[in-house]
């Protein structure tokens, strides 16, 4: 099958109509309702204690992990994967990502997140819009408002928090830890441009964001010559 | 004039008005949906069936899994039989799987589903696991999906066809890919079905591919007869032209049809849809008149202007 796979264009990949897919998003929200309120409120006690003073990430990294488990598992294995037969192989990703955030969480100076820096404001800006905007999509879009992706519930707006935290993390495995909340933004973007959504450059939009917070970063400390 | 599908119903009635006064062309008149035999045996199908790519896939969503059992209902009301499917189509083989349970409909159903994997060991698995799904006792059509380790595949189909495990063997290729290997397939083993994508904008395969198995003998399915739809659609913005009602057809829909069905080596077109209304539209389209040669080129003229 390999070498069949350069006769394919992303559209081919495409398996469901946009209204099975926001339909998959208004069911899981049907069934996990009051839960939201929880994570959205989990995902704003951490970004305001951020804003007060720097925190070591253990707390932090335990509710993201926990988190990315409750996605992978709730939303992307018992749901999406039913008319998504890809997301059989994505789903482990999203495991991969919180055991990544837990070990690099626990050890000692793992994980310090704050909001010093050009690329800590970016950071929890990105969070802030993930929690807060993201939900408010389906009123931009004029979907029903009951397929709301929302923290901790949908893996789009987990992935963009996260994005957003690590940004305003410092340790040697952040980078890595990137990795697969940057990737599924791509992948989220390129199936809903295959959907003609008009809002498919949304999560690649906070991937950009990321690198472009990095890279001010990275001037940012440049030294004076 | 302006014709959505959704007043299809009304338009079609002036157009069978119309057509009754008018000589039958290509495949003359009938009230009942057309059937055309399969070469191979000479059983008769009705011309138009029903896909299930993206339509079917609908998750375990108990609302429109009724739904999609109701576009079976209506499509065996209407006298359709062929409903096609693949492993690679997400939730429709089980979907199909029930509604066929719910309407009882295994015994009305011609069932046409893929192998789809390219692991040769693990084909006959697959096809197993599909049929469960189906809840058919045995497909009467499984093809080779998209040509994926065909001629592992193609073995084990033509060992289950003679041991009695499926009534027919297929291979299928779509959006126009690998027309040359393809042909060569068609030459080189006996195969019952071929499918592959044909419409009045896509007719790459008038040239090799229908004069082969015409010649071959070969039965043929069309897919994407409306380019997932994005043909309608477009043709939807244009109003339907006065010399449709010559041939019967009262949306671009069944104008598209009736162009794939006019061909005389088409077998079957294999549109999907989600809505009762559209399927009986589609099943049809395969009654009445069918543009002869002269009018299919301008058909295909017309719409190549809009």
């Amino acid at each position: 099958m390999m070498s069949d796979w350069w006769t394919y264009r992303p559209e081919d990949f495409l398996l469901f109509s946009p209204r099975t897919y926001w339909r998959t998003f208004e069911l899981h929200n049907e069934a996990l309702w009051p839960l939201h309120i929880l994570t959205v409120a989990a995902g704003l006690a951490m970004v305001l204690l951020i804003l007060r003073q720097p925190q070591q990430g253990r707390w932090i990294g335990v509710l993201l992990a926990s988190l990315w488990v409750f996605v992978a598992w709730s939303f992307l294995w018992n749901r999406y994967a039913a008319i998504n037969w890809l997301i059989v192989y994505l789903a482990p990703a999203f495991a991969l990502q919180a055991f990544g955030i837990l070990v690099t969480a626990f050890p000692p100076g793992g994980l310090t997140i704050q909001r010093r820096g050009v690329a800590g404001w970016i950071g929890l800006l990105l969070a802030v819009a993930g929690l807060m905007f993201y939900p408010l999509l389906p009123f931009l879009t004029g979907r029903p408002w009951t397929s709301a992706e929302v923290f901790g519930i949908a893996p789009d707006p987990t992935a963009i928090v996260t994005l957003g935290l690590l940004l305003a993390a410092h340790g040697r495995a952040r980078p890595f830890l990137l990795v697969i909340p940057l990737f599924w933004c791509l992948f989220s973007g390129l199936t809903l441009w295959t959907m003609d959504d008009r809002w498919f450059w949304l999560p690649i939009l906070a991937a950009v964001a990321v690198f472009v917070a990095l890279g001010l970063r990275r001037l940012t400390r440049r030294p004076a010559s | 004039m302006t014709m959505s599908r959704r007043t299809f119903v009304q338009a079609a009635a002036a157009g069978a008005a119309a057509a009754s006064i008018l000589p039958p062309a290509a495949f003359g008149q009938s009230a009942a949906p057309l059937t055309r035999p399969i070469p191979s045996s000479g059983e008769r199908i009705p011309a138009v069936g029903l896909g299930s790519w993206i339509t079917f896939n609908v998750g375990n969503d108990p609302v429109r899994r009724d739904e999609c059992a109701d576009v079976i209902d209506a499509f065996f009301q209407a006298g359709g039989r062929m409903i096609d499917s693949s492993p690679m189509y997400g939730s429709s083989q089980p979907v199909i799987g029930y509604g066929l349970e719910k309407l009882g409909g295994q015994g009305k159903v011609f069932s046409a589903d893929k192998v789809w994997t390219s692991s040769a060991s693990d084909g006959l698995k697959q096809i197993e696991r599909s049929r469960g799904y189906w809840g058919v006792e045995r497909f009467d059509l499984v093809q080779v999906h998209n040509l994926v380790s065909w001629e592992a595949h193609l073995q084990t189909l033509f060992e289950m066809k003679a041991s009695g495990q499926v009534r027919y063997v297929g291979i299928t290729t779509s959006h126009g890919r690998r027309h040359d290997l393809f042909e060569r397939i068609m030459r080189a083993h006996p195969l019952d079905f071929v499918q592959f994508t044909y419409n009045v904008v896509d007719r790459e395969a008038e040239n090799r591919l229908l004069p082969l198995a015409a010649e071959r003998g070969i039965a043929v399915i069309v897919n994407r007869p409306f380019r997932r739809g994005a043909l309608t659609q477009r043709l939807e913005r244009e109003p339907l032209p006065a010399w449709a009602q010559v041939i019967g057809a009262g949306s671009w829909a069944q104008l598209v049809l009736k162009f794939i069905l006019s061909h005389p080596a088409v077998t079957v077109a294999i549109p999907a849809t989600t809505r009762v209304d559209h399927v009986r539209e589609n099943v049809a389209a395969a009654s009445g008149v069918f543009p002869d040669a002269k009018m299919r080129e301008r058909m295909a003229s017309y719409v190549h202007d809009l």
